[in-house]
């Protein structure tokens, strides 16, 4: 039998060697107005002989190598089996150029993890390098809305709502996560409904609550979308479990919650005095047959009051 | 289920060591040295190194080894961290961790530490809690784990948790398997497993087993055999393995191998390669798959070789 599919390469962290500013030495110049006292940091629109006259040839010849370096990471992964050539081929080395540059790297630096992203979007060295500029040089204006594109494209993409959450807690132009919660608790809650089997939602939801195990149970929202997805015909499994932690941080299911409940029991179930999260725990045991092991622990840790 | 076609992984791992002019280990010449290891520790949990030759290899890794105390990813490469741990645990497996000059490794690998604890893989300065694991584990097995700061060291790995109880490659990081697999054995060689949420770290990577019984690194993301490595090792490292289904998992791993050729691949009828020989065999080790040598979750090698650093047997 032949196997073509050449598995992913393992991660690599080859370094090509970034010269110091210190050698980037100002005797190299031979700038138009004569040798200048500072260097100025070039844009990338700068002609090439201006590049060579600020800083020297060592400079740009490493800026030619890091372009064609990511020309072939962009424009051979289709031809070459992809993942062969991994971004991290030089993205340490990109950090480095960038951090050099400043601010003006920016735009360019986002472009290019945006590239990457646009053909592999969970790329973890993308999402990573893609934090590192945000936090390091700025241009946060636009990531929330980022998110929320790639997230059209694939709302089960978990690296964009890893960013999306990465953005609600830390980007300096937004309220913080809890100006930020009512806005992104209405966003998830409509992904929820649209794919109940979506882990990562229901994970974002718990994540906008960080710490505020209270306000999770009291919030009326993450209690109805648990019942909203019960009440269909499949998917139940992350609404359960959320159901499951609610009750055990102390929410009082309604008699609806019940009901719905009841209608997903199994014939050979609990008996009916029990509570409510024992029949969750024995239902979850039936529905996700693969960590009935979790599930069982999970019954024989229920708190006095949810047994 | 299938069975485990151990002389076939033996002769394939013999192979692509002789192998040194082809695509895939031209490009791959910069990381020889991973691929040593992950060879090398296939054939003795197989119960096969006594047919390599100890001198020959022994002699290599030294060449790769720089002024400044680390080593490169083959011959004429720069140094690394990640070649370098892969060095040491190659020594430990053939006995021979008296060749180094256990000083001037440490030195290297201690001047990674940066002010906030968090290592970097060299000189250029790429931080990633994958480095504080290396940084941990090799000097673990130097014994000699009071040249960092510990408490920092760990402060930082900490400080890359995230609320679905998992961990990423620096703060607010995605939580990824490989990464866990990192924090979790720096955690566990530091005897800092008390940081973790081991009852909510545990659901999110017994969540990681898919419907074909393998096992992903992240949420939708397809099985891959290495995580057979990263997610058990780390569950077993907090007391959780139970919660994940055991018997499918051997059958996907099984499913993965080459069973003309040798060797596993990540998925099944995937094309082979030595690193997922390696994560595929040491995952059905720690699965206790019958004929296999035990091998530890936190410094990956086997136990006897850990017992034989640690306690002189």
């Amino acid at each position: 039998m032949v196997r073509t599919r050449l598995c992913p390469s393992p991660t690599r962290t080859t370094s090509p060697k970034p010269w110091t500013i210190s050698e980037l030495s100002t005797e190299h110049m031979s700038a138009p107005t004569g040798p200048s006292a500072s260097p100025l940091k070039p844009s990338t629109s700068t002609p090439a002989i201006i590049l060579c006259g600020i800083f020297g040839v060592k400079y740009l010849s490493h800026l030619m190598l890091t372009c064609m370096m990511n020309w072939i990471s962009l424009n051979m992964l289709p031809i070459l089996t992809q993942k062969t050539i991994k971004f991290d081929f030089c993205r340490h080395h990109r950090r480095w150029v960038a951090e050099k540059l400043g601010a003006d790297a920016t735009s360019k630096e986002l472009e290019f993890t945006k590239k990457i992203l646009s053909l592999d979007a969970k790329n973890y060295h993308a999402w990573s390098h893609r934090q590192w500029v945000l936090q390091a040089l700025g241009g946060w204006e636009d990531e929330l809305d980022y998110c929320r594109q790639l997230l059209e494209d694939d709302i089960f993409n978990n690296s964009a709502w890893n960013q999306r959450y990465f953005v609600v807690t830390r980007s300096p132009l937004l309220g913080g996560l809890e100006a930020m919660r009512e806005s992104e608790v209405n966003y998830t809650v409509e992904a929820i409904i649209a794919n109940p089997e979506n882990e990562s939602p229901w994970r974002y939801l718990r994540g906008l609550y960080k710490g505020d195990t209270q306000s999770l149970v009291n919030d009326p929202q993450i209690s109805s979308v648990c019942l909203k997805v019960l009440s269909t015909k499949s998917n139940h499994v992350f609404a359960l479990s959320t159901l499951l932690d609610l009750i055990c941080h102390g929410f009082q299911p309604s008699q609806e919650f019940k009901n719905a409940i009841d209608a997903l029991k199994t014939p050979d179930s609990d008996p009916p005095d029990s509570g409510l999260a024992k029949a969750v725990c024995s239902i979850l045991e039936h529905v996700d047959p693969m960590r009935v092991n979790y599930w069982t622990w999970r019954k024989s840790k229920l708190p006095a009051q949810a047994a | 289920m299938g069975e485990l076609e151990a002389e076939k992984h033996v002769q394939y791992i013999l192979s692509v060591e002789k192998k040194k002019d082809d695509f895939e280990s031209v490009v791959m010449e910069h990381l020889r040295m991973n691929g040593a290891y992950w060879g090398l520790a296939t054939l003795d949990i197989l119960g096969k190194l006594e047919i390599v030759d100890p001198d020959e290899v022994v002699s290599w890794i030294m060449t790769c080894q720089h002024e400044c105390g680390g080593f490169g990813g083959n011959i004429g490469h720069d140094p690394h961290i990640l070649y370098t741990l892969s060095a040491v645990q190659i020594l430990a497996l053939f006995d021979r961790l008296n060749v180094l000059d256990i000083e001037k490794v440490s030195k290297y690998v201690s001047g990674l530490q940066n002010e906030d604890g968090s290592f970097s893989g060299d000189m250029w300065g790429e931080v990633d809690t994958r480095f504080s694991y290396i940084a941990i584990c090799c000097l673990s097995l130097l014994h000699r784990l009071d040249k960092i700061n510990v408490e920092k060291a760990v402060n930082y790995i900490v400080s890359c948790k995230n609320l679905d109880g998992g961990f990423g490659c620096t703060p607010g990081g995605e939580s990824h398997a490989g990464q866990i697999f990192c924090c979790v054995g720096a955690l566990a060689i530091t005897g800092s497993l008390h940081h973790i949420d081991k009852d909510l770290l545990g659901w999110w990577l017994c969540e990681r087993q898919v419907k074909s019984g393998g096992l992903n690194g992240r949420p939708e993301k397809l099985p891959d055999v290495c995580y057979s490595w990263w997610v058990l090792s780390s569950l077993i490292m907090i007391d959780r393995v139970h919660w994940i289904d055991k018997e499918k998992l051997v059958k996907f791993i099984l499913d993965c191998q080459d069973k003309e050729k040798g060797g596993i691949s990540d998925r099944p009828d995937d094309a082979v390669d030595v690193f997922h020989t390696y994560f595929g065999v040491a995952g059905l080790s720690l699965l206790e798959y019958p004929g296999l040598k035990a091998i530890d979750p936190a410094y990956a090698l086997p136990v006897d070789v850990v017992n034989r650093i640690f306690f002189g047997r």
